[in-house]
């Protein structure tokens, strides 16, 4: 009997330590992570976790949803986009977990042909009370107010500059607080389609720019007219997603980028453009704002991220959704990653085909369009006090703000953020000499360089007696040294001397 | 050897020739004529030169500011980061022999080493000031540090080159054709001891191995 107990408790010890070494590994391969200066991994704790998976039963739907492609949020409502069922649900959410339908919208009231939608792709809620559809298979965007009275259709526009050989395929839309719709359109890469409040077409915004070097020219010089139809054309990207945000600036996201552009960094996955078109984007970064910066294959998935969605805080930071791995990216108002999480798989927090990313607060909303199901995620401990660090400094309470980084950085060592963010609020607190020592941490060469430009400048300034006295020590000594020499030289040649000497 | 330490003259002998690098490195034409031809330098100041010049390259890691110079400390082997001077060094000084002996080149194997290390002077004299330098600059003014850096380093190198011309008694032109025949030695002999070291470990395995068959069998 006893021989058996100590087998057992053998055979428990090794299970044990299976199990802890089990653990160890999970703890190593994190869900969430982030890169260093180096640009090595650095796993982190979770920034955000799953408030829950909301598929239709939860939402409690009679026909099931079929491939929801377009995710809204407007205040505290949530609108998803039933593509294969041809209807947009209106979701309330009347606390943290729970969700209550208000409506299904699968027609419309109006003097029109057609009253239904046709595989509607994206929708708009605007502030002053009108909700836009990118009814994709009607070739239409409608304007139907919060009673579901037709307004207005923003059609294929006519205009010379839209190739008329292509039909009008509207797939994701934005508007702005003018009433400006801004559309991507399936096929078309001169930018987003721009109408004015009116309907009337005004142009193509932010065609991105044509990329080709010296190499390609020569290339394409001397193939022949066959090799030259087979080369990639030399033409615009279109993009895949776009939203606006608090300010007005609308980021925009495409999928069409090659992996050698993104090796040179030719390529911008994510872009934030002006009224002008053109990108605004900061990107201060280490490393460029184009997802994750490996592309191992590992689990069949290879290739770059894609970045199929993006949504912006108030705050600035900005979240993409990588559809090849499931990620999302989290980048801060200076292009620097904030965190990176997710996957694929069946588990909560993963996903099997996401689509469309939205946020409510700091809470994101994520699309899966085969599982047709709404991930939720609301920010952790941690996630939160990154937030709040980011806010602060905005809003100028720099002590407060690198109090919060402290926070961060008690919860995870590893954050290079944390330390930047510490040494910029020590930097605006005129403590120069610390603040260096958190930007050398994390070698971040230009904050160090303005801390310690205003520390030499203090430096200077309080040992300018000690300086003076240094140089002119410097620049005298050897002088008077030298006059000194050439007068006893000038004694020992003296004539009067000569005779004692001789 | 131990008597000889204790006389003055040999180290006024070794400080006036270490001194004569710096006539070298502003006359090299003159300078490198007499460091051979005149005896006026000694391999007593070549090794200091190229001991400085080894001390300057790790001197520079840990303390020029991090502004010019990040340090990625996991993956740095010291020893390798010496090799990285000595060995071009080893396979330049060699080759440049094997090379020039064949067309009447006048120097030594050992007057090319003397006068290549004479020829690195600027090196240490540039870099030493420079990690200085670096820590009390920002950004903004980093063109100054990179500037300074290149010198120390096209300074070195005519200065090899010129060195080469005079112990050598070659003209110009021969001079740079020589010293492209030189990088091509090199190249050479790295790939030689690449096979060399390759066979010799594939070798070394098939006897492990036929050893470990051994110790299985019995």
């Amino acid at each position: 009997m006893k021989k058996m107990m100590t087998r057992f408790g053998a055979l428990a010890a090794s299970a044990l330590i299976a199990f802890g070494s089990c653990l160890a590994v999970n703890a190593e391969e994190g869900y969430t992570y982030n890169y260093d200066y180096w640009g090595d991994v650095q796993y982190s704790p979770d920034t955000y976790k799953v408030v829950g998976v909301y598929t239709s039963v939860e939402l409690g739907l009679d026909t099931l949803m079929n491939n929801p492609t377009g995710l809204f949020i407007h205040g505290d409502m949530v609108y998803i986009c039933d593509t294969g069922n041809n209807r947009i649900l209106e979701i309330r959410r009347t606390d943290t977990e729970k969700f209550e339908l208000v409506r299904i919208i699968d027609s419309f009231k109006g003097n029109v042909e057609v009253n239904t939608f046709a595989s509607p792709t994206d929708v708009s809620v605007t502030d002053d009370g009108y909700l836009f559809v990118a009814d994709q298979n009607n070739h239409r965007i409608l304007k139907l107010d919060m009673d579901l009275n037709y307004i207005m259709e923003f059609d294929k526009p006519t205009d010379a500059t839209y190739n008329q050989d292509l039909s009008f395929l509207p797939s994701k839309i934005v508007t702005d607080t003018a009433g400006r719709v801004y559309c991507v359109a399936t096929s078309v890469n001169s930018g987003l389609i721009k109408y004015e409040e009116d309907g009337v077409f005004s142009g193509f915004v932010g065609a991105t720019p044509v990329t080709y070097d010296f190499v390609d020219f020569i290339w394409k010089k001397l193939s022949t007219k066959e090799q030259r139809a087979q080369l990639e054309s030399f033409v615009p990207t279109e993009y895949d997603n776009i939203y606006v945000d608090h300010e007005g600036f609308i980021y925009a996201c495409t999928t069409h980028v090659a992996e050698q552009d993104l090796d040179t960094g030719a390529a911008d996955p994510i872009r934030r453009l002006n009224m002008m078109g053109s990108d605004i984007l900061v990107r201060n970064g280490e490393w460029e704002i184009i997802g994750d910066l490996y592309w191992g294959d590992g689990g069949g998935y290879k290739g770059p991220s894609l970045i199929t969605d993006i949504t912006a805080f108030d705050n600035d930071v900005f979240v993409g959704l990588d559809k090849v791995r499931g990620r999302l990216f989290a980048y801060d108002d200076q292009g620097r990653m904030v965190c990176a999480f997710g996957g694929n798989g069946n588990q909560d927090g993963y996903f099997r085909r996401p689509e469309a990313l939205d946020h409510m607060g700091h809470d994101l909303f994520v699309l899966d369009s085969l599982d047709c199901s709404m991930t939720v995620f609301t920010p952790t401990e941690f996630g939160n006090d990154i937030f709040q660090a980011i806010e602060q400094f905005q809003n100028g309470e720099y002590t407060a703000s690198g109090e919060s980084w402290q926070r961060v950085l008690e919860l995870n060592g590893n954050y290079d953020l944390g330390y930047i963010g510490i040494g910029r609020s020590l930097l605006r607190q005129k403590r120069y000499r610390e603040a260096m020592d958190y930007f050398r941490l994390k070698w971040d060469d230009d904050n160090y360089s303005k801390a310690f430009k205003q520390y030499r400048k203090e430096w200077v300034e309080e040992h300018i007696v000690v300086i003076f006295l240094v140089v002119f020590a410097v620049l005298c000594i050897p002088l008077a040294i030298g006059k000194i020499r050439n007068i006893k030289a000038e004694i020992d040649r003296a004539d009067i001397f000569r005779d004692f000497s001789a | 050897m131990f008597a000889a330490l204790k006389k003055k003259e040999t180290y006024s002998h070794y400080f006036a020739t270490l001194k004569f690098a710096l006539y070298c490195i502003t006359h090299p034409l003159d300078g490198f004529w007499d460091l051979t031809h005149e005896r006026r330098g000694s391999m007593a100041a070549a090794n200091t030169i190229l001991i400085l010049t080894l001390l300057a390259r790790i001197m520079k890691l840990q303390f020029t500011s991090f502004i010019f110079n990040k340090v990625y400390w996991p993956e740095l082997n010291i020893f390798l980061y010496l090799a990285s001077v000595l060995f071009p060094l080893a396979l330049w000084c060699v080759g440049n022999w094997g090379l020039t002996t064949l067309f009447d080149g006048k120097g030594k194997l050992g007057q090319i080493y003397m006068a290549t290390c004479y020829g690195m002077t600027p090196y240490p004299l540039i870099q030493f000031p420079l990690i200085l330098f670096s820590n009390v600059v920002t950004v903004d003014e980093a063109e100054f540090y990179s500037v300074m850096s290149a010198i120390s380093l096209v300074w070195a190198a005519l200065l090899i080159l010129a060195a080469m011309m005079q112990i050598h008694e070659y003209s110009l032109s021969k001079t740079v054709g020589f010293t492209v025949g030189t990088g091509l030695a090199m190249l050479v002999m790295v790939f030689i001891l690449l096979l060399f070291f390759s066979m010799i470990s594939s070798g070394v395995a098939y006897f492990v191995s036929v050893a470990r068959e051994i110790l299985f069998r019995m």
